[in-house]
């Protein structure tokens, strides 16, 4: 079956989704994270790789923390970077997407880092570049944002090494998450054998069993005996309609309090993609807590994103 | 061609780079073969600092060849600056790879001193880049690759195999 990400040879020429990667490409990322997790902490925190090239970051969605992270990984991998933020500039002219791409490329560019609202706007993107250009996901719609799912489960082998023995609990927003898409993915490509999601019906997309999870309505059950809990940002900004009474209620069922994850594994971690909701999916008291392993996901999202990159730019 | 015994060449080597360690000095292994002689060195050379690097980062062909499949975690656990630094490799051949090294140990600080000790120079040299101590000499040409092994009860042996050039 074709598959736009990979080249004639089965390699990596862009990074659109999880889904559909085979196993081995996602530990090759993962193995190569780990070489990089260990530059940071250099006198000299950077690399050659990617010297004389250019990444281009183009944020036609706001974000803080991915293009930070995305443009430090860029800068550590020697490359040129340029941030475009084009939901204030040319798109709000009437430029097309695909016209920016090309203005971009005129410009030469060889990578391009995309966040988009509309699911399936890198794959468009991929589809029209030159061929020596790569493309990576930074989230499109409710799709797919596969570099967080893949920090995710670094994060997690970081941990929790033996991936076959985990059971891993997702609670909250899955229906407007493409993080949990990229997540649940991530997790069941590399073997995890229990994943489970935990919301209410009104958050949950229809058919999410068939994605491999088993589906929790109470975080009583849903999080009993789990080594990892993979809170969802709920989507304020995404929501329409009446799909919750409010947050206070929100809170008092699916919030992450200490009470709750002491029925996970006592060991287990917890996790977030940020930006977090206190009070709403997560209390602070866990969220600052000693299994609270938050901040340390951003910061092997750095080395996740070098060693997408850096493949990425070798697949050439 | 017979080649020499690699076990045998280990304790030439251990003898050559005696006389130049201080207690100042770091080794450092290259991953794989440099790091393999390296576990073995230690024990004979005394108590030093140590480290291993891989190169995979800092190579000059990843523009034609791409990121190498398997990368390992470089670690230098102590501070560069000021350091004697040994570098250990199996086989010396054009000094890319060398190159390479130095240029990443820079990265962590600037040593006193960089040496290069490695078990065969098999000649071939492209930069003004040579070792030190070397334990043998063993001149081939461009279409040979010569390779250090270990089995499974951690002996070495050569490898001699014709590579398309």
């Amino acid at each position: 079956m074709f598959n736009p990400q990979l080249d004639r040879d089965g390699k990596l020429k862009h990074l659109l989704s999880i889904e559909g990667l085979p196993k081995a490409i996602l530990n090759q990322i993962l193995d190569t994270a780990d070489s990089f997790a260990g530059v940071g902490e250099r006198e000299v925190k950077k690399v050659p790789l990617l010297r004389g090239k250019t990444v281009c970051n183009i944020f036609f969605e706001n974000s803080t923390r991915t293009r930070t992270t995305f443009e430090i990984a860029a800068k550590r991998l020697s490359a040129d970077v340029i941030n475009l933020n084009v939901g204030t500039s040319s798109q709000s002219k009437g430029e097309t997407i695909l016209d920016t791409v090309e203005n971009l490329t005129a410009m030469h560019a060889d990578m391009f880092v995309v966040r988009h609202a509309e699911s399936g706007a890198a794959h468009l993107i991929a589809r029209h570049v030159q061929p020596h250009v790569h493309v990576i996901n930074a989230g499109d719609g409710r799709h797919a944002h596969p570099t967080q799912g893949l920090l995710d489960v670094y994060t997690i082998r970081r941990y929790k090494p033996d991936m076959h023995n985990l059971k891993v609990a997702l609670v909250g927003d899955v229906l407007h998450s493409r993080v949990a898409r990229s997540e649940i993915h991530a997790l069941t490509t590399l073997g995890v054998p229990e994943v489970r999601v935990i919301a209410p019906k009104t958050l949950l997309p229809g058919f999410v069993e068939r994605l491999g999870v088993q589906v929790y309505h109470d975080m009583r059950q849903g999080l009993k005996d789990v080594d990892v809990v993979m809170m969802l940002r709920l989507q304020n900004e995404r929501m329409s309609g009446a799909l919750l009474p409010s947050a206070q209620e929100y809170f008092k069922c699916f919030g992450l309090t200490p009470e709750k994850l002491a029925l996970a594994k006592p060991d287990a971690i917890v996790m977030h993609p940020g930006p977090m909701n206190r009070g709403v999916e997560i209390d602070s008291a866990v969220a600052d807590g000693h299994q609270s392993v938050i901040l340390p996901q951003v910061t092997y999202g750095i080395a996740v994103r070098m060693a997408v990159m850096s493949i990425l730019a070798g697949n050439s | 061609m017979t080649l020499p015994d690699a076990e045998e060449l280990l304790l030439k080597l251990a003898d050559g780079i005696k006389p130049i360690v201080t207690p100042y000095t770091a080794l450092v292994g290259i991953h794989s073969g440099g790091v393999w002689l390296m576990e073995r060195l230690l024990p004979m050379l005394g108590d030093l600092e140590h480290g291993t690097l891989d190169v995979s980062f800092y190579r000059d062909d990843f523009g034609s060849r791409g990121l190498h499949a398997e990368t390992r975690p470089s670690q230098i656990p102590f501070e560069v600056n000021d350091r004697h630094i040994l570098l250990i490799d199996d086989v010396f051949y054009t000094g890319r790879t060398i190159r390479a090294a130095m240029n990443e140990l820079f990265d962590y600080g600037r040593p006193a001193s960089i040496s290069l000790a490695v078990l065969v120079n098999r000649g071939g040299r492209e930069l003004p880049i040579a070792p030190q101590v070397c334990a043998a000499d063993i001149p081939l040409p461009d279409d040979q690759n010569l390779q250090l092994e270990r089995d499974e009860n951690g002996r070495f042996s050569l490898k001699l195999e014709r590579v398309d050039v």
